[in-house]
């Protein structure tokens, strides 16, 4: 049983021929550059200094806030550097530099989980934390605060195996070829949660892996295993919500306040991986593809590998590269420097020749509304387009610009090919400005009504 | 790969969608044909005359105007084009053609490009102009007799209308006949078969939703069937739709994209408005046909509709809403 999320679009999926590429364990590179945020959350001070000498595995960075994830090196080297490096997302983010030795010599952290461990739900939580496992749809949310922030609140784990996003084939793959271990991480994140029970909401283009997932689960194992049509955005964490449970989250409310936590699929895996051989999370599956890819395929990347040597993997570019995107299409972050490194969330690096955006100079809005229409929020971009170009605040909080997930959509559907998403995104950072701005005035003259007081007495 | 290639940075998303406003005006154009073919067959060359002048003149202005003021060139967008041709739609076959280059004129360079064009206008430009071309009143009232052979006589004919007008059912012409498009009439308009043909391929296309078609033709049936004058409700209501502007109206006129609303709900409220206003004029105006009217003054009102009917928020139920209201006016 499931229910509709509103809109939506359905862009060609570009899935082949990366879908038939078995995933290729690829040879790390001679340094990797961690960057110390690769969460959503507080980041990690490093916990070596330059000169010592790491094993794989060993976690080099932590922080003390309970929304943040450990840091692990993913080769066993030499610390060269500590030091800020270009970030993926376009900042400057302290970043340790490990020189490989070639040696892979693992950490004696790396151990498998005791019986008893796997049998109590907050050492499940505690493990999950320690091995540094984030949300790796991209999001990367730290999955142990997911676990201990929701526990109680939650009745519904959603094992997020929509991979609606055009050209990514890194969940499919897992699925595909670890499909036990995946199962076992759902079962794992289950017990941590406390719930007994799962769905796991995957869409159509991956039948294959839907009937292989369906043959290995055990029929105790209370997780269903449930066939979408495929639109996008379904892998939208709220929009999956919606889709299996029919309910909605409130305006700025996390998941738990209607009862769910959705976790992706290859976040169950390095939970089963972290639990059943000791392994953290430093490596992750990559999708690389796109029209400027030789050979589109699926690579396990070293964490802190830079983008420039796994498309090199990947044979390289067959012709010029016109936009590296970190991610898939639709919400995927395009790149202007290939230096840069793999992180948790990196699920895909697509690469286009061509012009995909097919933009045009000086578009008009005909206020068509087909960006209504597909807006799974049920916003109006058209209007909020309006509203953030004249900076009107009142427009864009009455038709609640806040409630934008970003998705692309509108972007994606408008015939007048308005970079409404980008909208939204200036607007929700305008609409932000103006809170704070708003919270230090009134904090300010707060202070100074209660000077003036003091003065009186 | 020492040399970093030079790569495009840009917000997501990052691919986009076939259709453009460029493919979406050609799929209006393609479900006029049918209208139009209609209309060449009735009314012979001088239909096809007034078709032509009207959308080289529309193209003219469009180009000619952003040529002058410096800005850049929307001819290929072809919403002039739909423009000239909804303008001929609503014109008697056999008017002298300076009238409609004065017609576009106004719908071009006065309705559209003065408010900055594409998007912006505020009023249809093809219902504007023919608003603006009643200060012919005789010329634009001139019905031609349709003629298979020759093409269009100079000979007076009257049309379903002026029957309804006068609160009779008209004589002589069938329902069927008001239904294909053997009658007088603007030469777009006559024939219903026609006009709900293009309808069916824009809805096909998804060019446009049944939403605002759906709700104007049935406000007006609905109030045209309870409301009848004479006896039989059923013929009145039939005439009713069959005949003037309604079905160009409904499905052509009134889902002209920047001047309906955005949101679904004001669709719906947009179509009934368009709907009461028709039934309103036909009935007590003292001119013959409501349709263009109707929709100029829910053109206007669009604005408004659009900041009043929004969607119910996602997240928020609406006992929820209900509650956060009453809060409020406490």
């Amino acid at each position: 049983m499931s229910f509709k999320f509103f809109g939506g679009v359905h862009p060609n999926d570009m899935k082949a021929p990366a879908n038939k590429a078995a995933v290729t364990v690829m040879t790390p590179p001679q340094q990797v550059v961690i960057p110390m945020s690769l969460h959503i959350g507080a980041p990690c001070t490093p916990t070596v200094a330059v000169g010592d000498e790491v094993k794989l595995g060993q976690k080099i960075g932590d922080a003390a806030s309970p929304v943040s994830a450990p840091i692990h090196a993913s080769v066993s080297g030499k610390v060269i550097a500590i030091e800020p490096r270009l970030h993926s997302n376009g900042t400057m983010v302290n970043s340790v530099v490990i020189e490989n030795d070639g040696l892979y010599t693992p950490c004696e952290t790396m151990v498998p989980a005791t019986e008893e461990q796997l049998n109590d739900p907050d050492a499940i939580a505690k493990l999950i934390r320690e091995a540094g496992i984030v949300g790796m749809g991209g999001a990367t949310f730290p999955t142990a605060f997911k676990i201990t922030s929701g526990k109680g609140k939650i009745d519904t784990v959603i094992i997020n195996g929509a991979e609606c996003e055009p050209y990514i084939t890194s969940d499919h793959r897992t699925m595909l070829e670890h499909p036990e271990a995946v199962l076992g991480g759902i079962s794992l994140i289950m017990k941590a949660c406390g719930v007994p029970k799962a769905t796991f909401a995957i869409e159509e283009n991956k039948a294959d892996a839907i009937a292989l997932l369906r043959e290995k689960n055990k029929p105790d194992s209370g997780i269903e295993i449930l066939q979408l049509p495929c639109r996008y955005p379904q892998g939208a964490e709220k929009q999956l919500i919606q889709t299996v449970t029919g309910r909605e989250v409130p305006p700025g409310g996390l998941p738990a306040a209607v009862g769910c936590a959705v976790f992706n699929t290859f976040t169950a895996y390095s939970v089963y991986r972290a639990a059943y051989e000791g392994r953290p999370a430093i490596e992750r599956v990559v999708t690389v593809t796109g029209s400027a890819i030789a050979e589109p395929k699926n690579l396990l990347v070293p964490v802190g590998t830079p983008v420039s040597y796994v498309i090199e993997q990947a044979g390289g570019f067959k012709k010029p590269a016109k936009k590296v995107l970190m991610g898939g299409p639709m919400m995927g972050n395009a790149l202007y420097d290939l230096s840069v490194s793999v992180t948790k969330g990196t699920n895909a690096l697509t690469c286009f020749a061509e012009d995909e955006d097919k933009t045009v100079e000086d578009p008009q809005c005909i206020r068509c509304g087909k960006c209504a229409t597909v807006c799974p929020m049920r916003l109006e971009p058209a209007l909020l387009y309006v509203f953030e170009r004249k900076t009107d605040y009142e427009g864009m909080d009455k038709f609640h610009i806040m409630d934008c997930i970003e998705c692309g959509a509108c972007t994606y559907n408008c015939p007048a090919r308005l970079h409404l998403t980008h909208s939204c995104r200036t607007g929700k950072a305008k609409m932000q400005a103006k809170m704070a701005a708003d919270k230090a005035r009134a904090e300010a003259e707060k202070a100074k009504a209660e000077a003036a007081k003091e003065e009186k007495k | 790969m020492n040399e970093m290639p030079k790569l495009t940075v840009s917000s997501s998303p990052h691919i986009r969608a076939a259709h453009t406003t460029q493919s979406i005006m050609r799929d209006v154009i393609i479900a006029l044909v049918p209208a139009m073919a209609v209309a060449v067959a009735m009314f012979g060359v001088s239909a096809l005359a007034v078709i032509a002048v009207s959308v080289v003149s529309c193209v003219f202005f469009e180009w000619g105007y952003r040529k002058l003021m410096h800005k850049s060139s929307s001819v290929h967008d072809l919403s002039a084009v739909v423009t000239g041709v909804l303008m001929a739609c609503c014109l008697p076959a056999g008017v002298p053609l300076w009238l409609p280059v004065v017609g576009a004129f106004f719908a071009i360079v006065v309705v559209k490009q003065l408010y900055g064009g594409i998007g912006k206008n505020f009023l249809n430009p093809a219902l504007a102009a023919r608003a603006f071309l009643f200060s012919w009143p005789v010329i634009m009232t001139t019905w031609v007799e349709p003629n298979f052979v020759y093409g269009a006589d100079v000979v007076t004919t009257a049309t379903p209308m002026s029957f309804l007008h006068n609160g009779q059912l008209p004589e002589g012409i069938s329902i069927m006949g008001t239904f294909l498009g053997t009658i007088g009439g603007s030469l777009g308009e006559i024939s219903a078969a026609a006009l709900i043909l293009g309808g069916i391929y824009l809805v096909a296309r998804k060019v446009i939703t049944l939403r605002i078609p759906l709700s104007y033709i049935l406000t007006v049936a609905v109030l045209t069937f309870i409301f009848p004058r004479g006896n039989d409700n059923l013929q009145w209501m039939l005439y009713n739709l069959f005949s003037g502007g309604l079905m160009l109206g409904a499905i052509f006129m009134a889902t002209d994209y920047t001047t309906s609303p955005i949101n679904p709900n004001g669709q719906i409220v947009y179509g009934i408005g368009c709907g009461l206003l028709t039934v309103f004029i036909r009935y007590f105006g003292s001119y013959v046909e409501g349709v263009s009217y109707a929709i100029l003054i829910m053109n206007v009102c669009v604005w408004m509709i659009d900041m009043n009917f929004l969607p119910r928020r996602f997240g928020v139920s609406k006992e929820d809403e209900k509650k956060k209201k009453e809060a409020a006016a406490k």
